[in-house]
């Protein structure tokens, strides 16, 4: 797959001495939808503003279609859309007017079917006319995004697009989202939320401490890093698990009345036969048997804390 | 040149000013004819002409000076501050634009705005005294190159400033009393030599003397010099914008 954006050893240094990104290198393909995950603090933001050219870089390159953002500025940012973190827009301002500075800074011609349409997609074209103060903080959120479209970005960065938003509102963000990627659009976001990641995301990114820790396929990520857990769930509680079972490495749970066994997905034998056959030799009687994998949180927890998956 | 996006910060901050266009148009109307109620007639039937001018008429130039210059910075710092304090800076900041393109699209509007506004006390004045010009090209030169120095340096002030208060700042310690005691309402020559001499080191001085020139062929300062002082003035506050963008200052990090 081409890549769209490549970030070659990024750094970002403060005046106070505080390394805000040490030295990212990463490719972004076209078309992907990349999530970027990472504690408060991590350097996404970092990442993304001086991608986008609000931060001045310390060193490392950034280039953006084959432009880079520094000496070809112009054309990288041409590129490049963005929805900032914070809601930022000016309150006395009619929609339809700020998103049409948006196209305007971005040096495109007056296209009123353009923005049409665009507002029209993000349900915007009924409050066109209204100003910003008298939207929802949904409404505002929308508005955002009709600005960073307004000048057909072909990458889009979305800097926690759903931070403090409702549930409602966070999954009509997910299908603009995958709207966006349809159409052809490569998507960056940074988000808190691992269900966010989990649900819409090809790639994931875990950042922390302005470094890059690892980018890997999601499902990948998941396969390799998760463990699986199989609950065997007993009909009559147990006060401690029979010796006969000690070689499984088995849990007990807190009402004495399900096993827990941990396995690798990925080992020739995961040892669940023999573990059945087991119980049952023990004289347990089995209610039910469940399977669970560790959600990617539980990855990103394990990775920001440097403890194995 | 992104021109397009010049034209869209150009009318982007327009449309502000248009949203407000009364209190826009009806305070400038208001504070000059207080200005000429109070100098004009209650204390300028009480002082003989000034040379030759009578003493309303020859407040006219100053005063427009008075507001334009104020308005000007104000426009500007506004323009320029209210974006950095709402957040929206980042799209400015991240848009295809260079700092020739930003410098040109805010302080153009605050400038056209400032002018709007001396036109208006141009006109009003008319009402209150008869006017001359006696060098009309000078006129509006003076007054253009007055609204683009002072918005360029209210640009700074907005970029400089922290907070509101900051903004107001330069304007009222600094800005204010140099207009006040740069001859708005005298000549230099009615002053003692001692302190027609300190006055020389006011910029406004040579401002305002320009400007009255271009009215009545009066000076205090030869007309060069008022030239000249407004043209190193404009060519220092693009000095100071071109090194805020090159290195980012208070803009980005």
């Amino acid at each position: 797959m081409t890549t769209i954006l490549s970030i070659r050893d990024l750094r970002k240094s403060y005046a106070d001495g505080f390394e805000a990104l040490k030295g990212v290198t990463l490719d972004i393909r076209q078309g992907e939808i990349l999530a970027l995950l990472g504690p408060n603090g991590a350097g996404k933001t970092t990442l993304i503003s001086t991608i986008c050219g609000i931060t001045t870089p310390s060193s490392g390159t950034v280039t953006v279609g084959g432009h880079d953002i520094q000496s070809d500025f112009r054309a990288a940012r041409r590129m490049i859309g963005l929805v900032p973190q914070e809601i930022a827009l000016e309150p006395f301002e009619k929609v339809w007017n700020t998103v049409r500075l948006s196209r305007g800074l971005f040096g495109l011609g007056r296209d009123d079917a353009r923005i049409e349409e665009i507002l029209r997609k993000l349900s915007l074209w009924d409050k066109r006319r209204n100003a910003i103060k008298e939207l929802s903080g949904g409404m505002k959120r929308r508005v955002l995004i009709a600005k960073a479209l307004a000048h057909e970005p072909r990458v889009l960065f979305l800097d926690e697009p759903t931070a403090g938003v409702d549930v409602e509102l966070r999954k009509d963000m997910w299908e603009i989202v995958a709207e966006l990627k349809q159409a052809g659009v490569t998507i960056i976001l940074t988000t808190h939320y691992i269900e966010e990641a989990e649900a819409i995301a090809d790639r994931v990114g875990v950042i922390d401490k302005g470094e890059l820790l690892l980018v890997q396929d999601k499902n990948t990520l998941m396969a390799q890093m998760g463990k699986k857990q199989i609950e065997v769930m007993l009909t009559d509680p147990i006060a401690s698990i029979p010796d006969s079972l000690a070689a499984h490495n088995l849990t007990l749970n807190g009402n004495g009345d399900a096993l827990i066994y941990t396995y690798d997905t990925h080992a020739d034998r995961t040892g669940i036969t023999t573990l059945l056959n087991d119980v049952a030799q023990a004289g347990l009687i089995l209610r039910d048997v469940q399977t669970r994998q560790s959600s990617l949180e539980e990855i990103f927890v394990n990775l920001v804390s440097g403890e194995p998956a | 040149m992104n021109w397009s996006a010049i034209a869209s910060i150009y009318r982007f901050e327009m449309a502000r000013f248009f949203r407000t266009l009364a209190q826009s148009f009806l305070s400038p109307v208001l504070s000059t004819s207080l200005y000429f109620v109070v100098f004009g007639t209650a204390i300028g039937s009480r002082i003989q002409e000034v040379e030759g001018v009578s003493y309303g008429a020859f407040i006219v130039p100053g005063l427009i000076m008075l507001s334009v210059v104020t308005l000007s910075i104000s426009n500007a710092s506004f323009g320029i501050y209210f974006p950095k304090f709402l957040g929206t800076i980042y799209e400015l900041l991240s848009a295809p634009v260079n700092f020739i393109e930003i410098v040109v699209g805010y302080v153009g509007a605050a400038a056209t705005k400032a002018l709007f506004v001396g036109v208006v006390i141009l006109i009003t004045a008319t009402f209150f005294v008869d006017l001359r010009i006696e060098h009309p090209l000078a006129m509006v030169a003076f007054l253009v190159l007055t609204c683009l120095s002072f918005s360029l340096l209210g640009f700074i002030i907005g970029i400089w400033a922290g907070n509101f208060e900051q903004m107001s700042l330069v304007p009222q310690l600094v800005v204010t009393p140099l207009i006040f005691l740069g001859g708005t309402f005298y000549s230099i020559s009615m002053l003692p030599p001692v302190w027609q001499t300190i006055t020389l080191f006011n910029p406004v001085v040579y401002l305002i003397s320009g400007f009255r020139w271009s009215f009545y062929g009066l000076a205090d300062v030869p007309i060069g010099f008022s030239l000249l002082a407004i043209v190193v003035f404009t060519g220092i506050c693009l000095g100071i914008i071109w090194w805020i963008f090159k290195t980012g200052w208070r803009i980005r990090s």
